[in-house]
């Protein structure tokens, strides 16, 4: 494998989720983490996840992750069943995740290391790259407790850039970080999904980080896990987020969300 | 440079108070040696070998116990933190037997190994063993466990996790819990060293237990030396690059 398809875009993947059901049981019980949803991801679609907590949005990354298999229903990746994790579907998550025992580069460098056909020469150059594209070409060498806490997860994101994923999972990666930082990273992750075109599928529990960045947002409501409503957002990019006709979209879906938590407190107080 | 000169200050304070105690007559020289006399002896038996051949065999003992125990201890302790069965097992053993101070296992080697190099080698894996065992179980127990998550997400399996990820994780546990070993394995080797004279060899705790037979008190007081000497040397010259390693890469002191 040469340098130049390693770093050529990999093709995005669309993602099916039919039917699936996933329930944990523990001594307190069961839980209904998500029940019977379904859906579809296009090829390179940017997809926002949105909802109040515990709602299943991990859970449902988790299995297009291959981190965990649903009870019932099937997950399917470019038309295959998902069977355990693969770099044709990287993670982000909330927290960033990084190994303390490597420095920046050797992080970025973790995963193509699994990856056969390349020479350490090659993925030093592809780590470099990548770490470029997140405008930390200078951290290289850096360790993981010096970056701040927006930096950290620019690395997490060029760690799970590297191995060339067809989809991109990230789960409230930006939860952590202060507002300021925050704005910064919708401007870098959509100029970089615009170079490199992946299938996303972004976590959040702000509404307005979901209307800032989908093409689509599914709003999902707890006690159990189901998907409430469906929003397209058609604004041109690059978005900014302080926008008033995002903000239009963002009051659209926060009205939906307030439906449905309301009306769960009116069913609980009866 | 302040804290230099008062360190070096006091010490000069210290030889030179002991050396005028010794010449002011008031302590039988059998028990106060002069520092000049403790050098002396230094000297000679450093010259006619004795000091050399000493250090070697309790250096020979204590690196291969400590090794074994290394050997044994790592892979159980990695096996303990994650197994369930292991640790309701071994991990409630060893959690168990190492409260007992490895001081303690002398009187057993020699009963079941007699005066020999096994019992030394007994006692100073016994010594080692417990607490590599359980600080490498508690350093992989203290993990966070989305590191295993994310590994997977980028294709490692099986042993690579183990190499890659779950021994470097518990690195800090591990080095703090082969300190830990290796302070006990040395009291240890230096307890069954007084006790037990084997014909095998002389190390350094055989030297200072014939000083005390001979009243040589400047033996006593130069082997004592040499014993602290190695301590000082084996934590700056093994544990102290892992310490600075810890405190560069995780930004911290070594966990424990
Ligand atoms: N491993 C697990 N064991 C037991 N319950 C779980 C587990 N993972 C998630 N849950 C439960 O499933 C529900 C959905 O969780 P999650 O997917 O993390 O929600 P979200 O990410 O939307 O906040 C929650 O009620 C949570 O307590
Ligand atoms: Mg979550």
């Amino acid at each position: 494998m040469s340098l130049e398809s390693e770093l050529a875009n990999a093709r995005a993947e669309r993602i099916e989720i039919i039917g699936v059901t996933k329930s944990f049981t523990t001594d307190r019980g069961t839980v209904v983490a998500l029940d019977n949803v379904s859906l579809k991801v296009a090829e390179g679609e940017f997809l926002c996840l949105v909802g109040p907590s515990g709602c299943g949005k991990s859970t449902l990354l988790n299995i297009i992750a291959g981190l965990d298999e649903p009870t019932s229903g099937r997950a399917l990746a470019a038309g295959q069943p998902i069977q355990g994790p693969g770099r044709d579907r990287m993670v982000m998550f909330q927290e960033h995740a990084l190994f303390p025992w490597l420095d920046v580069t050797g992080n970025v460098m973790f995963g193509l290391r699994l990856k056969t056909g390349l020479s350490n020469k090659e993925r030093r150059e592809v780590a470099e790259y990548y770490l470029q594209l997140v405008g930390l070409e200078k951290f290289g060498r850096a360790n993981i407790h010096e970056l701040s806490g927006g930096m950290k997860q620019r690395v997490a994101l060029a760690r799970a850039l590297a191995p060339n994923p067809s989809v991109l999972l990230m789960d409230e990666p930006f939860a952590a970080l202060d507002a300021l930082t925050r704005e910064q990273l919708y401007g870098d992750i959509q100029r970089i999904w615009e170079a490199r075109r992946k299938t996303i599928i972004f976590v959040t529990h702000n509404v307005r980080e979901a209307a800032c960045l989908g093409d689509r947002v599914l709003l999902f409501s707890p006690n159990p896990g189901r998907i409430q409503a469906e929003f397209h957002i058609s604004l041109p990019r690059p978005r900014d987020i302080n926008s008033v006709e995002l903000a239009r979209h963002s009051t659209e879906i926060t009205a939906a969300l307030k439906g449905f938590t309301s009306t769960a407190g009116r069913q609980a107080s009866e | 440079m302040i804290r230099a000169i008062s360190s070096i200050a006091f010490f000069v304070v210290l030889l030179l108070s002991w050396e005028a105690a010794s010449r002011s007559g008031l302590y039988s020289p059998v028990l106060l040696p002069s520092p000049l006399n403790v050098l002396e002896y230094l000297w000679q038996s450093a010259l006619d070998g004795t000091l050399w051949s000493a250090t070697l065999v309790t250096m020979q003992r204590l690196l291969a116990g400590y090794g074994i125990g290394l050997l044994f201890g790592i892979p159980l302790g990695l096996l303990t933190a994650r197994s369930r069965i292991m640790q309701d097992t071994l991990g409630l053993l060893a959690l168990g037997i190492q409260t007992l101070p490895s001081v303690c296992w002398v009187p057993l080697a020699l009963l079941w190994f007699g005066q020999t190099e096994a019992a030394m080698l007994f006692v100073v894996v016994m010594g080692t063993l417990w607490s590599v065992l359980i600080a490498t179980s508690d350093g992989v127990r203290a993990m966070p466990p989305i590191y295993l998550r994310a590994a997977r997400t980028m294709g490692s399996t099986g042993l690579h996790t183990w190499f890659n990820v779950i021994l470097p994780a518990s690195l800090p546990y591990l080095v703090g819990g082969m300190k830990q070993g290796w302070a006990f394995a040395w009291r240890s080797l230096m307890a069954a060293e007084i006790f037990v004279t084997i014909l095998t060899g002389f190390g350094l705790g055989q030297l200072l237990q014939y000083g005390r037979e001979l009243l040589a008190m400047d033996q006593v007081v130069a082997v004592m030396t040499i014993i602290i000497v190695i301590g000082l040397l084996a934590d700056r010259i093994l544990f102290s690059p892992w310490e600075r390693f810890f405190h560069r890469r995780w930004g911290t002191g070594s966990v424990k």
